[in-house]
Order: C-alpha cells, then structure tokens, then sequence
C-alpha cells in the first residue's frame, strides 16, 4: 500500500495534442480517488500515466515516495481493471487470476492459496476452471477484479471497470467495489464518466474537463460547492438548471423575478467586480430539489420568491416528481455548458430557451400541461461568473 | 398449419397462400439443381488434368499412351520405381527440409515484423509495409539469374540454404500482411493487461499475444509451405545436384527404364505423391487458408 502523487503532470502526444494540463493531485495510502469528466477529458490518460502504459511529458509522478516516472508498469507494483476487462481469452479464470503471480515465479501452493481465496470473496469458486468465453458479463467484471486482488499490489486503479455492465448489475458491482475497498484498504484510482458511481464510491472526487483537474474535494463538497460552472453542472442528476440574472439596485433579476440576495450573496456580489466588460450580468443555478410546489403545506410560509409556469412534463417516480418547463428570459451562455450539453448529447435539444427542471414532492398535485406556482429556495443559490465560469463562493482549488 | 387456418372464412387466402408456398420451393429447386450442375461442370473440367494424372500413373508403359482414362491394367510399378531411386527420395527429403526451415522461419521473422507494424509506431513503418508489398509483387523471373551468378560467386549454389534465402524473400511479405492483419485483432487492453501484470514485452507476447495469434500463424505456416513446397523456378535455376535439388526439379530429370522409353508414368506418379500433403493441408484447414488470404487482402 502506498500513497501517489502527481505533481504537476502533463502528457503532451507527439501530434502536439494537449491530454493532460498540469495536473496535481495527491491520493493519501487507502483512499478511494475518484477521477470524473466527459469522455476525453483526459481521466483515462491519467489513469494510464499511473499504471505506466503512456510516458509521462512532464511532471513527476510518485508512488510511496519513490519517483516512478521511468518506471515499467511490472516494477511500479499495481494492478489495474480495465474497460473491457483484458481477461486472457485463451486462459481458465483460476490461470487469469494466477497470471501475475506466476510471472513472478512464487510457489505453486502460494498462487493456488491466494487465487482459491480471491475466488471466494468475489463468489467465483464453481467458475475457477472455466474461460472467460463461458462467463457471464458480471462474472468477467469479478475475474478481473480477482486478478488485481490476488497481488496485494501497493494501488488498484480502474478504468471504468462497470461501464459494460446493465444497470442493476451495475449499480450491484458499485456496492460490491465499495465493500471490496473497505475491506482491503488499499489506494485505489477510480475512473469514470458517470457522476453517480463518483458521488456514491469515492472518498474524493477529482472533476477533469479538456485535461485539467476542475476541483477535488468530498462528494458533499463538489454537490454544495461546486467551484466552477462545469463542476455544477456535471455533478447532480438531474443537473442542476442555469439562467442568466443581472444585478440591478441591489437586486438579482432572473428569469424566476427578482430576488433579494441574502447576506452571503450580498456580500459576494459586493466583493465581485464585474464580468470582463464590467457588467453586472451573471449566471445563477438552481438544483432541481431547491424548487417546491407552492401549493403544499409546508412550504406556504416559507419566504422566497413565487412564479407560475407552465409544465409541460412531469414524471411521477412515486418517491418524489420531475417537473420541466421553459422559462422566457434566454438562456445562460458558456464554453462548459455547450461542453456539458455535447457530452450529454443534448446540443440539438436544447436550442433557443432554457428548460428547466424542478424536483418536487410527491403529493404534489401539480398536472401536466397545466399552470402551476412553484417556490424557489433561494439561500441555495449558486452564483456564477458568465466569464470565467467560477463560482462566486468557491474559488477554484487549482487555477 | 394449412387445416388449422383453414377456416371457412379464410379459406381463399389459405389456398393462396398454399399455392405460392408450393411454388417458392419448386423454384428454389431449380435454382439448387442448376447451381449443382454448374458447380459440378466446374469441379469436373479442374478435375480432369490431376484424375488424368492419377490415370496415368497406375498405368504401364506400354498402355500409356492408349488414350483410355480408367486403365487397363493397374500397376504399382511407378510408385515402386521413385521411390526404389535416390533422384526422388533425395528430392523429397530436400523439399521436405527446405520448405520446412522456410517457413518456421518466415513465421519466426514474419511475427515479430507484423506485430511491430500492427503495433508500434515507428517512423519508415508505411516504407517498410510498401517495400514489403512491393517484393511480394516483384517478378521472380527477373531474380534468377543475378542469383545464380551471386550464389555461384558466395559458393551458396546448389545448397538448401541457397534456395532459403530467396524462398524467404518472397514469403516473408505475404506472412507479414497475414499476421499483421492477425495481430490487429487482438485487442490491444490485454497486452497492457500482461504489462501491469508484470510481464516484460517478450513475455507478453510469449505468453498471451502469440498463443491468441496461433490461428493466423498456423495458416501463415501453411500458405508459406505451400508456396515453398510448390516452386519450381528457383528449385531448377539454383540447384545442379541432388544435394539440394526439390521434387518439382527432380521431376524435370527422370529418365525411362530404357534411353528411348518417355518417363510419363514415374513422372505422374511424383506429381500425385507431391500433391497429397498439399491436398491434406488444404482439407484440413480450408478455412483458416481462406480467412488468411482474406484478411490479408482486405485490412493489409
């Protein structure tokens, strides 16, 4: 077990295509890291820096105190789950698992021993003698997961390793991961695209877009505060809504009406000077749960601003109901939301206005099609700057 | 099905329906049957040259020349006659030999050049890939005679090493298009897989990269054996003895029984010995022949 630090890595191909832009990031020995972004964002290169399968431009790169920057993969001691798993096709599972150590010459009884074990844990005994051909996709996901564990290697890293898997399966495997990490408490380096498996597995989250690392920090720390546009609206499923405000006599006019910031936004307004041009205009997010019906009980006496729209849909999940509707006013332009709109594949959707989605409780009588009053929680908003992207509250951690 | 739907109100369309259906096969036959018979006019016309030979070399010499296919008198006398002289025995063993070390070592030097081009990298790779195809394209004819005045000069004439060297040449493009095409197939995770397993490069490849390319080895091996096996131009322009002399040289100068007898029966009955591990290879792995001629052509 061992702990790894980048500092200040780059990789830089030959074609002169920036992957990975100075990224720092120091995983302290037993700590799940997670690293998040579209596709491309260069969290995979990353991966494969640690692992050594890709030459590192600059920087230095350090596991357990030692500068590995040179080193071949089979001398930096980790192991690594891929994608598509890579299980030897023309191997049972018992010599899948054993691979590793068998190219390290120990004993027969040692590799028997440990393999049996690592079969047991991941419930893989009756299979030992089988190919990867005759296994099941989840059985695949557990051989390769076997074949790292049986080192006890000093780091696991993953290269989104439940991506091939159907939904339940994966969101069963996502336990089984976190339980299998908590049990070993070895480092682990954990890649993926899917916000949801970096919200629940992870004891921290590193966010990467076009090859820069965007924020680390807790789950809780990025879904409440979100250091940049991108951050905001990547983390949190829904995604949270953006709509563009200005700043007029003290007031923030948005597309919901106008708003009297409270203490913590005044004063973070007072302190910001403007966008580049000096303008008073910026962008605010609301996450989907900060909006209610303002028809219920319990939300009657609540101060905040009221608006009636329109819902054109409403899902009904039992546990709670989706609301979306448009709102007039324009949308809120910027770089990171295009990029989140194309890494969701929703550019040509969302042409012209804002949708906007409310989360909303379940006994809400609200009907689809029809006019209703929702309530905004606005001590919950998020301010950001329509230039930089930043959020007002959080200054970025790495600039 | 037809009395089930047979209803009284579907009773029209079913008869319809039956009517059609008795006609799709019938055309389906036909279809069949002339295909058959083309295929068969096809098989037969190739067919007829090697069964010819076959004819004749159960002939005797006497009947050779009778002109009847199926033979009178059926006679051992030609098999028994090659392989009672050294000239065959001898050139079967040097084309044995020879063909043999060509093509472990086409698909030693072959492998390791396909798995670099499919691969790595490298600057000069398109080059060497065009060079190669270039070579595999290059007319063996004009190649003769700088060679046999060169192998004469370095005192490599007439020997199995002599003959190698130029089977190599031409072999080695068409292994290295195969098994390229082969190794392009392997995904690429499992190699970094062995890496991070703690395997050296060659102990990747050794251990999980060949055994997976196996299939395209084995037809690489075949095509380049068959092709060493088959040749006739350089086996007759580089060889005078039969220290190293192949069988399609050989053939060339079997004599008859007498000065004024033709040779015809022991020379079919070569030909038919020569063609038997050729027609076992190809029947045993047809398949793998075609994939490997396709898959050259194709992603080359």
């Amino acid at each position: 077990m061992a702990d790894i630090v980048l500092d200040h890595i780059t990789k830089r191909y030959p074609d002169g295509r920036l992957a990975v832009e100075d990224a720092s990031l120091s995983i302290a020995d037993g700590e799940f890291v997670i690293l998040v972004g579209p596709s491309g964002c260069g969290k995979s290169t990353t991966l494969n820096m640690i692992a050594g399968l890709e030459d590192i431009t600059s920087g230095e790169l350090r596991i357990g105190d030692k500068v590995v920057n040179d080193l071949a993969p089979k001398d930096r001691d980790i192991a690594m789950v891929f994608q598509s798993y890579a299980l030897y096709p023309h191997m049972t599972v018992r010599k899948n698992m054993g691979f590793a150590l068998a190219l390290a010459k120990r004993p027969k009884e040692e590799i028997d021993r440990k393999v049996e074990e690592a079969a047991r844990v991941l419930d893989l005994t009756e299979h030992l003698d089988r190919k990867p051909a005759q296994l099941s996709g989840g059985q695949r996901q557990r051989v390769a997961m076997g074949r790292a564990i049986v080192r006890s290697p000093k780091a696991f890293l993953m290269d989104e390793p439940l991506s091939n898997l159907d939904a339940k399966l994966r969101v069963q495997m996502r336990t089984e991961v976190s339980r299998l990490q908590n049990r070993l408490g070895t480092t682990m380096v954990y890649v993926t695209h899917d916000q949801t498996e970096a919200m629940t597995l992870g004891d921290r989250v590193a966010v990467l877009r076009s090859g820069r690392i965007q924020q680390i920090g807790t789950p809780t720390d990025l879904y409440s505060r979100p250091a940049t546009i991108f951050v905001a609206g990547f983390i949190g499923s829904p995604a949270m809504n953006f709509v563009p405000a200005t700043v007029e006599e003290g007031e923030l006019r948005t597309p919901f009406g106008a708003i009297a910031p409270n203490d913590r936004q005044r004063r973070l307004l007072e302190s910001w000077n403007g966008g580049a041009a000096g303008s008073r205009s910026l962008i605010v997010g609301a996450r989907p749960e900060h909006f209610e019906d303002s028809a219920l009980e319990q939300v009657r006496n609540r101060p905040g601003p009221r608006f009636t729209v329109t819902v054109d849909v409403l899902e009904r999940l039992g546990s709670d109901s989706f609301a979306y509707f448009t709102l007039t006013g324009g949308r809120a332009q910027i770089a990171d939301l295009e990029e989140l709109a194309h890494d969701a594949g929703t550019v040509d959707l969302s042409s012209g206005v804002e949708q906007v989605v409310a989360r909303l409780d379940a006994s809400s009588r609200i009907r689809e099609g029809e006019k209703a009053e929702l309530w905004l929680d606005t001590d919950q908003l998020h301010l950001f700057d329509p230039d930089t992207g930043h959020n007002l509250d959080a200054p970025p951690t790495i600039d | 099905m037809a009395t089930i739907a047979s209803t009284p109100g579907a009773g029209a369309t079913g008869t319809a329906g039956a009517a059609t259906r008795g006609r799709r096969p019938s055309g389906e036959r036909t279809a069949l049957l002339g295909w058959s018979a083309a295929n068969l006019v096809i098989i037969g016309i190739s067919l007829v040259p090697l069964l010819w030979l076959v004819s004749l070399s159960f002939k005797t010499p006497d009947s050779i020349t009778d002109g009847k296919f199926i033979p009178r008198h059926w006679t051992f006398e030609n098999y028994r006659g090659i392989f009672g002289e050294s000239l065959f025995t001898r050139a079967l063993l040097n084309s044995l030999g020879i063909a043999l070390i060509s093509t472990v070592l086409a698909v030693v030097l072959g492998s390791m050049a396909a798995y670099a081009i499919a691969r790595l990298a490298f600057p000069g790779k398109g080059l060497l890939v065009g060079l190669a195809l270039l070579i595999a394209m290059f007319p063996q004819i004009s190649l003769v005679s700088p060679l046999f005045n060169l192998w004469r000069q370095i005192g490599i004439f007439d020997t199995w090493i002599g003959l190698i060297i130029p089977y190599l040449t031409f072999s080695l493009p068409l292994a290295i298009y195969t098994l390229s095409a082969f190794f392009r197939e392997i995904p690429w995770d499992l190699e970094k897989a062995a890496q991070v397993d703690g395997a050296t490069p060659l102990q990747a490849f050794l251990r999980v990269i060949a055994p997976l390319a196996a299939p395209g080895m084995v037809t690489t091996a075949i095509l380049v054996f068959i092709f060493c096996w088959n040749d006739f131009l350089f086996a007759i322009s580089l060889t005078s003895t039969e220290r190293s002399r192949t069988v399609p040289a050989a053939i060339a100068f079997f004599t008859g029984a007498s000065q004024f007898a033709q040779p015809i029966g022991s020379i079919a009955a070569a030909a038919v010995v020569i063609t038997i591990p050729i027609i076992i290879f190809v029947l045993l792995f047809q398949r793998r022949i075609v994939a490997g001629l396709t898959s050259g052509a194709v992603k080359g």
